[in-house]
């Protein structure tokens, strides 16, 4: 990149290649479609996580667009920030925040409360790879039941992490935001697709992203989208819309039973090894169901 | 055995029950050997949401009667300042462990750096007064953490052990006792009010939520009931003189260093990494006069160590800071001081030590 005029700007990605995320990552392909559905009028607010660390290693950065890091819980302050004083000077640059689930789900939920509640025109996007990797995979609100992580280790006394998955979305949406999406790596035009359809609705609007990650969930890197696609196909991650706090797109699905996506990671080897453990991959199936009623995502079978 | 998990077993071995955490380099080996370990002792291991949280949790859990600790680093050390603050008035036991980074804000993650020795003692509003233990070997890490616990306990205020990211993530062997020395929590005297003290005794006893006391528990300027008394002078005066008191008063006792060299005209002060440099280099160079204080208790400052070194004409200070402690060393004696930061992530060399050693002794002139 030497100039940074239209005219010039020959690429349509706004977050290059040669950063030094892991081969595989899920992250990296999210921060990729958004930048590139968000184009060039954006303004990135990050948090602190992987893809604040791998996309800008000193003296470099992945970011064509202007980028912001600041602490690892205020994010979604500093946008606001941004967002706010953008208005007051009439200028119409998007603000867009990429933070991971733990300053998402955790560390950061009071400055998002915030923002939502204050209702600034900023899209908050959470790249979900369900713990802390950056630090060494360390369990977060985010993280699914019975997966093991270095401070949810399974072992005698335990099948990893012992609570379901925080609903984000469900919270954002009882703020009042406009729009409230999930979708996954592995549907990139339903990403760009909302990424899109987020910035083009006034005031604070989230998206969760579904980010696996082969590092910290043990599979193999080339296997990045088909994880992705197992666990929209098992009914364990649900791609939606709710727009004024109503569920109206759902992706629908012919299900798969949830043992093909668990048994393609590590984090929940312990459930199959040294027997299978019938009792917790019951209790994993039960969540897959519920979404599956909830969101109605089961596609009729034709007799 | 690695610095972080040998603070850990420290920790289990003093009788820490509960650890409310929250995943910060390099500090996050801590909480993940207590991930693993809590659940074979009975204890409780809880990830909390972020470091404010995490430093809550504990003080919570002290006021039921168990030991609890946390561990962390800059930013969320950063974040527990006001409840350091909180645990000092309100006197619960508490012990914090800082894995020290660069800094300021996010800074160096993964390297090493003592910026943080002035916070843990002045980062939260108002006077009071804390313990701090610096390890300089992973030794140190198990048996200062066991310390840090009974000193907890003993004087009722947050102790803090403020390793760095070197010792923390350094491996050595080391000996486990088959038992340490424990200080338990000396429960509040039926009959008399919770924060009853006198001149002789100015730690009270602890009033454990649910044995029977009358407990209120608030972070206002308190009387001895407990009870807010926030526009009384005398109140405040004589609680605030009682929390700065009750440490500095004792601090001579509290004192933990070693010294070598004491007839030697220049004396290297180091506490954590740089101890070990000094040691290296009075290894080389056995000839050499050199002076050495090493503190394993940095806070209270136990200025009469300096008095130990009679013929001294300079103090050097070598920190992992712009001169943190070495401000403190000055501020008790006439004698010169020469601040040697070392700043970027790196332990002192032997070299640096050389250089600044042979500068002085030029500056000084005379034979060895």
């Amino acid at each position: 990149m030497t100039g940074n005029t239209e005219k010039e700007n020959v690429s349509v990605d706004y977050f290059e290649s040669g950063h030094r995320a892991c081969g595989g990552c899920g992250p990296a392909l999210a921060g990729k479609l958004i930048a590139r559905a968000a184009g060039p009028n954006t303004i990135i607010v990050a948090s602190t996580g992987c893809m604040e660390v791998f996309s800008t290693p000193y003296p470099e950065t992945a970011w064509k667009t202007p980028w912001i890091h600041s602490l690892f819980q205020n994010a979604a302050a500093v946008a606001s920030g941004v967002e706010a004083s953008l208005k007051r000077q009439g200028r119409d640059e998007k603000v867009i925040v990429i933070a991971g689930d733990g300053a998402t789900f955790d560390i950061g939920m009071l400055c998002i409360s915030g923002m939502f509640e204050r209702g600034h025109d900023v899209t908050y996007i959470c790249y979900d790879n369900e713990a802390y990797m950056n630090t060494g995979i360390q369990r977060s609100g985010a993280t699914p039941f019975d997966a093991s992580t270095t401070t949810s280790p399974a072992g005698k006394l335990s099948n990893g992490n012992s609570r379901p998955k925080k609903d984000i979305p469900a919270i954002l949406a009882a703020h009042g935001s406009p729009y409230v999406a999930t979708t996954s790596i592995a549907t990139p035009k339903d990403l760009m697709d909302k990424v899109k359809r987020a910035l083009s609705i006034k005031g604070p609007c989230y998206i969760q992203v579904h980010a696996p990650c082969c590092t910290g969930w043990g599979f193999d890197g080339c296997k990045t989208m088909e994880l992705g696609r197992l666990a929209l196909n098992s009914g364990l991650w649900v791609n939606y819309e709710m727009v004024n706090g109503v569920v109206e797109k759902v992706k629908k699905v012919k299900r798969i039973p949830v043992d093909d996506y668990l048994k393609a990671q590590k984090r929940f080897r312990h459930l199959y090894r040294p027997q299978e453990n019938k009792d917790e991959i019951a209790k994993i199936q039960a969540i897959a169901d519920s979404n599956a009623q909830k969101y109605g995502i089961d596609i009729p079978v034709k007799k | 055995m690695q610095g972080n998990i040998a603070c850990a077993e420290g920790a289990l071995a003093a009788g820490c029950r509960f650890f409310g955490g929250y995943p910060i380099t390099p500090s996050t080996e801590v909480a993940e050997h207590m991930a693993k370990m809590m659940p074979k002792v009975g204890g409780v291991f809880i990830q909390m949401e972020d470091e404010i949280a995490s430093i809550s949790s504990i003080i919570g859990a002290s006021w039921t009667g168990v030991k609890a600790m946390t561990a962390t680093s800059g930013p969320g050390f950063s974040l527990m300042m006001e409840n350091i603050g909180y645990a000092a008035i309100t006197e619960t036991p508490i012990v914090i462990i800082n894995v020290q980074r660069g800094g300021p804000s996010t800074g160096q993650p993964t390297m090493s750096a003592q910026g943080d020795m002035m916070q843990c003692r002045f980062g939260s509003h108002g006077d009071f007064s804390i313990i701090a233990l610096t390890p300089s070997t992973v030794q140190e890490m198990y048996e200062l953490t066991v310390k840090a616990f009974n000193l907890a306990e003993e004087f009722r205020c947050p102790v803090f052990l403020m390793s760095d990211e070197t010792i923390g993530h350094m491996r050595e062997r080391i000996e486990i006792p088959d038992s340490v020395d424990v200080v338990n929590r000396k429960e509040l005297e039926k009959g008399k009010l919770p924060y009853e003290t006198d001149a002789d005794n100015p730690v009270p006893g602890f009033p454990t939520f649910g044995h029977g006391h009358r407990v209120h528990v608030t972070g206002l300027t308190h009387d001895a009931r407990g009870y807010p008394d926030t526009t009384n002078h005398k109140t405040h005066s004589d609680l605030v003189r009682r929390l700065v008191g009750k440490v500095e008063s004792k601090r001579h006792e509290i004192a933990d260093y070693d010294i070598a060299g004491t007839d030697a005209e220049i004396v290297f002060l180091t506490y954590g990494p740089a101890t070990r440099t000094v040691r290296q280099i009075m290894k080389d160079s056995p000839d050499l006069k050199i002076g050495h204080i090493n503190l394993r208790i940095v806070w209270p400052f136990p200025e009469n160590v300096l008095k130990e070194f009679p013929n001294a004409k300079v103090f050097i200070v070598p920190e992992m800071n712009m001169g943190q402690i070495g401000r403190e060393v000055a501020r008790h004696t006439p004698v010169k001081v020469v601040y040697l930061p070392k700043l970027g992530g790196d332990m002192h060399t032997p070299q640096d030590l050389m250089e600044a050693y042979d500068r002085e002794k030029a500056l000084i002139g005379g034979g060895n």
